[in-house]
Parts: structure tokens; sequence; C-alpha cells
């Protein structure tokens, strides 16, 4: 043999998916990495047969789209995946659930309309669970935040510290009543912030609170996406960004 | 007793560490059980990180064996990283299991498999996270019986203070025994409290408890005798010995991480022990005799490990794996098999002969082909024969060559110095070898493009070896010798380039030799090593030889010992070693023979092909040689992927 063969054959895809998955519980704390191995993993097991990548070292046809940061749950998060046959949406969505551990559960599995995914994650509501904190401090905070024209925090990203002004991207801010427990108070923000670049996340909304009022968690905050999806501008809301693509599978179904 | 799960006051600390999925578990088929269902619970312990510890086989293996008895239950704890070893300290969070995350002072058991002695500061770690009294004399009834299994549990002197117990050999069957034991005394209304359990494991013959033997020494420092201190309980502890390998077919259900970890594949246990007869190697030696699996064993295994995981690799482990008896068959059937599937075989292990090329090739025929590994352990010819490593130059040379030639650019070849006899020239004779390798390489391809890679350990005596009498060379030797190789290797620039140089320097090797030949007293040495700090030693970043040689200062001060004394220092025939009154089933007349031989550089053959060479084993143990071939073949199965057929619209 005179030199490597590559390892797969490439295999183009006859079919895109569109899964919308959740990270739960103690999984949140798997990386974007440890999920995507673990996907890999489960497509295997569940026998999907994928479509891999041209090239010399072909992979399987996966695009991810705007990964919650490692320990943030999720209730929506998205994925294209490429098939090599034409799949039953329902049979992929169970056969995957199964396949991978429970935490990371398949909700949904649509056929690919037309149009980008990434396109329309324009937006994401948040749910901010602050532990011990006085739902009263923190809707002060809110209001010196919505008040301000701007809110300058600080990340480390792996390119180094970055600083980028959080309010633009905050479409809206609210505290939510305290459902009190035997815990003592918990104060809970519902947010949904503009995907911008670079992209606010959720603990830099908390910096942006403590920048500008001084608010500042008394233990780790538990935080969970509720949705993600094109924006509407006027009500502040997050749609469902497989809306479309449902629509079409059903029409393809009823013909 | 309810037990609570320390998860809840654990995850407030996970944002704050590196890496935190490695404490949550949750992994593809593991398993967590109802705690008051279960009357005996086992906390298994691998003590390095998650990401070293998950794909353990030994603890796997227990993992399972144990969950699948009604009224058992087993979960596991791996060493946290001192980023949360501080955090758990400041909030007051316990050692936790991953499974349930239950703290792991409520088992009943914590079983510790140490594959390798710089484990050990991390047991002190785990047992002060966990609340257990660091020495075993300092426990009552409700703290867990500490149990040390794994090759480094052959000599667990070092650690005698701290564990309460210890297993040798393998741990399927033993672990019921001593849950059996367990159970008994617990429904017994734990008759004799801790003591009373502690007897009637050392009772029972299948379990070491050292605190139930005295050392006493000679004035010079050497061991005068070790003899048990209570009545029943027996002079010497023999190893377990699993003899069926078909009817122990685990892992079945292999755990998949979400994190990852220095293994990501599906292992399958080929065969079990090994008679090549390497002088250096403690697992060949302790575990004999060989036992295969059979390959209709082999297929179902790999089939299953395929299915419950969705790995893309299996690695067919053994300690030298292309010496099962079918192997060539076994390699082409799996290929056949998994032809089309995506799905790589790997042997970690390969012996250096020509017909590995054509396993290598027919194993990598589905998936990737990187690089070839060899072991000829001894540069020159003399030392080969020294340490009973049984391949000529000229062997050695056709072979890679051979490699080459059937297309792997990469080549491996692994490695030892500080030997016993071995001078400057042996080492050096590395730096010919591997230019030689090239040479040929270069001229059998036609390629320039060709590489290898000379990896060298230091070699650290270990006991129940042929070298266990030996001194070790110390680590400005092992220094300087590296250094006159690294120096050989780059004189000549036509070869420098394609030959890759990995060492390490010989500190770290002394550290392990002290607490591989080590006695008792070294034990106040590990403590020190931990009270000023001293965790995960086999990181080297972690790692510091100064502690340790203060340590050893200040823990062996008053002694006429120093860590020279345990190193450097070679042993004669009538000393008293601190593991030999336990039995790995070798006859310490044969070893002392094998050890004079290797002196003269007489060799050993293999028993599995010759008449037996008497090395004690099979009588010892009421044990014998389980190999084939069967002349059966691998079944067709239905593979992986074969699934899309119920996906389809």
């Amino acid at each position: 043999m005179a030199r490597r063969t590559p390892d797969r054959e490439y295999v183009a895809p006859v079919q895109k998916l569109r899964v919308r998955y959740a990270k739960r519980g103690r999984l949140r704390f798997a990386s974007h990495r440890d999920f995507q191995r673990a996907l890999e993993r489960a497509l295997r097991r569940a026998g999907v047969p994928m479509a891999y990548s041209a090239g010399f070292s072909p992979h399987p046809k996966i695009s991810y789209a705007n990964a919650a940061p490692t320990g943030s749950a999720s209730e929506a998060e998205y994925l294209e995946i490429g098939v090599a046959a034409r799949l039953d949406p329902d049979k992929v969505a169970q056969a995957l659930d199964r396949a991978l551990p429970p935490g990371l559960d398949v909700l949904e599995v649509v056929e690919a309309g037309p149009g980008s995914l990434t396109d329309r994650l324009a937006a994401s509501e948040w749910l901010i669970r602050l532990p011990q904190q006085e739902p009263s401090g923190a809707a002060a905070a809110v209001a010196v935040l919505l008040a301000s024209t701007e809110a300058t925090v600080q990340r480390r990203t792996k390119s180094g510290l970055r600083t980028f002004d959080v309010r633009p991207a905050v479409v809206r801010l609210a505290v939510e009543a305290d459902a009190g427990g035997d815990d003592g108070p918990c104060a809970i923000l519902r947010v949904v912030v503009r995907h911008t670049v670079p992209v606010v996340r959720p603990d830099d909304v908390l910096s942006a609170l403590d920048v500008v009022a001084g608010l500042t968690p008394p233990v780790a905050p538990r935080v969970t996406r509720l949705a993600q999806g094109p924006l509407d501008e006027d009500t502040g809301t997050v749609a469902d960004p497989l809306a479309a693509d449902r629509l079409r599978g059903g029409d393809a179904d009823g013909a | 007793m309810p037990v609570e799960s320390v998860f809840p006051r654990l995850e407030l600390l996970l944002p704050q560490v590196q890496k935190p999925v490695q404490y949550v578990g949750g992994e593809l088929n593991a398993v967590t059980k109802d705690w008051d269902a279960c009357d005996v619970r086992w906390a298994l312990m691998y003590p390095d990180a998650y990401e070293v510890g998950v794909p353990n086989q030994g603890v796997q293996i227990l993992y399972e064996v144990l969950n699948e008895q009604p009224g058992v239950l087993a979960e596991r704890t791996y060493s946290v990283w001192p980023d949360l070893e501080a955090l758990m300290r400041e909030h007051d969070v316990p050692q936790f299991t991953v499974d349930g995350h239950r703290p792991v002072g409520a088992f009943d058991v914590l079983g510790v498999s140490f594959a390798t002695e710089l484990g050990y500061t991390n047991l002190l770690t785990a047992l002060d996270l966990a609340r257990i009294p660091l020495d075993a004399v300092d426990r009552d009834a409700s703290h867990p019986v500490v149990l040390a299994g794994g090759h480094a549990a052959f000599n667990p002197e070092p650690i005698a203070d701290f564990v309460d117990a210890a297993v040798l050999g393998d741990g399927e069957q033993v672990v019921l025994e001593v849950t059996r034991l367990l159970r008994g005394w617990k429904q017994e209304g734990m008759p004799g409290g801790r003591e009373g359990l502690l007897l009637l494991l050392a009772r029972s013959g299948s379990v070491y408890v050292p605190q139930f033997y005295d050392v006493d020494y000679l004035p010079d420092g050497r061991i005068q005798r070790v003899a048990p201190n209570r009545p029943g309980v027996p002079w010497r502890v023999h190893k377990h010995t699993v003899m069926d390998l078909d009817a122990w077919p685990y892992p079945k259900q292999p755990l998949v991480p979400l994190a990852e970890s220095v293994h990501e594949r599906a292992s399958v246990e080929i065969f079990r022990g090994c008679t090549r007869g390497c002088r250096f190697c403690q697992a060949g030696m302790i575990t004999r005799p060989v036992r295969e699996r059979s390959i209709t064993g082999i297929g179902e295994m790999v089939e299953q490990s395929l299915q419950a995981t969705g790995f893309e690799e299996v690695g067919l482990l053994s300690l030298s794996s292309a010496d099962h008896s079918e192997i060539g068959e076994v390699a082409k059937g799996l290929a056949d098999r998994y032809e089309g599937t995506n799905t790589s075989l790997s042997l970690p292990s390969t012996r250096v002969d020509a017909f590995n090329i054509d396993l290598a090739n027919e194993l990598t025929r589905n998936g990737r082909r990187s690089g070839l590994t060899f072991a000829p352990e001894g540069g020159s010819e003399r030392i080969r024969k020294v340490i009973n490593k049984m391949v000529t130059e000229e062997d050695l040379v056709r072979t890679v060559a051979a490699a080459y030639g059937s297309g792997w650019r990469q080549v491996k070849l692994y490695f030892m110095c500080g030997l016993p006899t071995e001078t400057d020239d042996d080492v050096l004779q590395i730096a010919r070898l591997a230019r030689e390798v090239i040479r040929t390489g270069r001229e059998v391809s036609g390629r320039r493009d060709i590489r290898c890679t000379v990896s060298v350990g230091g070699f650290v005596p270990k006991p129940h070896t042929p070298f266990q009498w030996t001194a070790q060379l110390d680590h400005e030797g092992t220094d300087r010798r590296l250094a006159q190789l690294r120096d050989a290797l780059r004189a000549d620039k036509d070869y420098a380039k394609a030959i890759g140089f990995r060492y390490h320097d010989g500190k770290p090797g002394i550290v392990e030799g002290l607490l591989s030949r080590g006695d008792r007293r070294v034990g106040r040495v590990i403590r020190a090593v931990w009270a000023d700090g001293g965790r995960f030693d086999g990181w080297s970043e972690h790692f510091s030889y100064d502690r340790w040689m203060q340590a050893a200062e200040t823990g062996l001060a008053g002694e006429p010992v120093d860590v020279d004394w345990y190193t450097t220092r070679e042993r004669d025939y009538a000393e008293v070693l601190p593991w030999d009154h336990l039995d790995s089933g070798l006859d310490r007349d044969w070893l002392w023979e094998d050890w004079q031989d290797a002196l003269t550089g007489v060799e050993v053959e293999d028993c599995r092909w010759t008449p037996c060479f008497d090395c004690g084993v099979c009588p010892e143990m009421d044990t014998h040689i389980e190999i084939g071939p069967t002349g059966r073949s691998l079944l067709p199965v239905t593979v992986v992927n074969s699934g899309a057929e119920a996906l389809r619209a």
C-alpha cells in the first residue's frame, strides 16, 4: 500500500434533520465537546445512517448552533444532521433519545426546510435562579440596568480577556415572583438576549447587574435556557425556530 | 440509616472547578441502586483523576459483578483535583461516589485498585476527605473496610498502616467472597465489632489483614521475620486466580463517560496472564498461568461492547495479545464482520515478529492506521538475554522494515534504561538499532518520510520478579545514560530527523522504586509527603522529588535505612523481603535461579510451547494453562448500524 487510504468514503446527505434537545440536571455540567462525543456515539448506537463529509478525514455531517455554556441547563439546544437515507424524524427522535444518557434528552426532530437554522436562532430566553437572594434586591438592580444605556463587563475567553457592552443585547429582563421555599429566599430572573458578537451569556448579564448595581449572588446561580429562535422585536418574545420546518413536514406527510 | 446525596452541596461548587463533568457521573451504562434495598455496599476507587480511572477495566468489571448481585450495590469514586479538594474542605463536602453522590464513609467497603504505587498519596486524600481515620487501627465499626487490590497490592506493606486489608490477584470471585463474609457478619449482629470482621476476613485465607502480622527488624534494618499475631491467621496469604474467562464475560455494559478519558474505546480482554518470562515484568510474573478467552467468547464480547457503547474502536487487551492461540482467526473474523462499519480494532501490545504486521494490517482494514508499537526493551542483544526478551536484532530490523514496507509510516520502539548489568554501551546500542531500522525501512519502502520514535522508560525493580533482588540504577546514572543516548541519536544528521526520542528523567523512578520494594516503615514517608501537600504523584506537574526526599529524611530518621537502602541496594538470597509472606505462586527458589540465569544471560522459553520450567505457580495455586486452539470460528452476527432499517421513512 503506497499511501494511507481515507478512513471513510464520502457519503452525500440525502436528507437533513433538525434536532431540538435538552441538557438537564447534572448533565448540564457537560461541556460542548463532551456533548459532541456523546452525540456521535449515540448516533452510532441508534444506527442512524450518517452522511460523511468529503476529504481525507471525513466526518459525520453534524452542525451545532449556539451551545449553552458548561454548567447551564437548557430546554432549547439545536443541531442539524445530514443522513444518508430518508428517515422518519419521529423514529430518529425516539432512537436517539434512547441512545443518549438520561439528562441529554431529544425533544423533537424535524426534516429541514429551506433556510438556515442558525439564522433563525436570533435570540435566547434564559431563566436565572439566584438561591438565597432577596427578590427585592434583585428587582432594584434590574431596574438600574434597564435604566442604563450601557453596561460594560469583562469575561475571560479562549482569546483572552474581552470587554464588551451587555446592555444592547438585553431585550427584556424581569424578576419573577418568588416561589419561596424551605431554603430561604430565591430571586428568579427571566431575560431575553439578542445573539450578538460576542454572544451575551447569562453570566454576563449577572456581571452587568454587579457592575451597574453591585448585585452579587450569595451562591452559584442556576441557569436554564428556555427558548432559542427568531426574535419578535415588538413583544420581545422568542419564537419556535422549527415552526417553519414542521409546517413543511406536515404538508409532505399529508401529500 | 438514611444516606443523603451530597450532590445539592457539590453542585454549588462545580461552576468553580475545571472539567466539572468528571464529578457528576450519569455515564451511559452506570448503575445507581436503591441504598436501603441493599445490605452490602461497596465504594470502588481508582486513586487517580477520573479521566484515567474511568476506563480502568478492573474497576468496571468489579462494579458490574457486584451490582449484578441482589442486595449488593457498588458505586465508583475517583481522586478529586486540588481545586475541588480545596472547595470540599472549605464547604465541608466529603469524598463522594459519582454514581449516587453518597459519602464514601457510609459504605461497608472502600475497595481501592492500585495499578501503580504512585496512587498512594491519593488514597490518603480520599480517606481524609471521607473522614475515615488515616490509620486503620483508629477506625471503628462505623467506618468502611479499606481494601486494596490491583498489581501494587502484591506488596501493600508501604500502605499497611492505612489499609485494613488487601487482596492479591483476580478480583471477580474474591469480591463475592468478601461480600458473603460481610453479609454474614452483619446478619449475626456484627460479632466482635470491627476486629471481628477483620479476623473473619483474615482467617478465610482470602484476604491479607496487615494489622494481624507483626514485622520484626534486625539491627541493620533488614526484616527479621513477619508473623501473624492472632490465632487462626495464616502465615501466608495466597493470590486469587479466575480459571475460566468465558464464565466471566465482563464488562458486559462498559461505561461510556461524557468526559474525555485516556482510552476512548471499548476493551475486551482476550487472555489473562503471560509466560513469556520477561524478567523485569511484574504483570507477567504475578498473573500466571495464561488463561485464554475462547474465540467465540471474544466475538460475543466485541459485538456486545460495540452495541452497548457506540465506541468506534475495540482494543483486544492482554499482556501480549498476538500470543492468543487463535489470534489470526480472531483478527480476520472480526475484520470481516465489521467490514464497512468504520470500526477499528487494536492490539495494544505487540510482539516483535513478522506475523504481527499481517495481524496489524488485518485489524486496521476497517479503520484508522496510525502507528505500530514494538517493545524490544533492551538495546543490545546481550541485555535482551539478561531480561529474557527473546528477540534478535535481525528479527527486529526485518519486522520493522516489513511494517514500513506494508505502508506504515510511524513505528514506536520501547526500551528500558537501568536494567541489571547494563552498561553505557547497552543503552548506546539503542541509537544504532534505531538508525538500522530507518536505513532498512527506507530501502524497503523506497521512501524517506518514514519515522520511528524511541521511547525509553527507567527500569524499576518490582516484587515477585527475578529482579526483586537487584540494585536499581540511581537517577544520576539514568540521566547520564539518557543524555548520552540523546547525543548519539542526534549525531548522525542523515537519521536525526527521522528518529524521535521520548524519555523521562530518573527521579520519579527512584520514588516508584522506594514504594515498590518498600516495607511498613515507608508508610511514614508517604504520610509526610501527603501532609506536605503531595498529590497526584503520577503527574509530572504535581510530582515533587525534593518533597519525597525531605519526607524520607524525617520519616526514616532514627532508622538504619534510607532511600538508597530501599532502591540502589542489591539484596541477597537470605534476606527476608517485605512481601515474602504474600504468595503469588512463584517459587522463591525458582525466582532466585532465574535471577542467577539473568546474570549469566541464560534464557528461558515460554511454557505454553515448551515443557514446564517449574516456576511453581500451577502446583501452588492448583491452576493450569488454559489455551486453545478451540478450532471454532467466529459466527457472523448482525452488526451495529443495521438499526438504520427501522428508522426509514
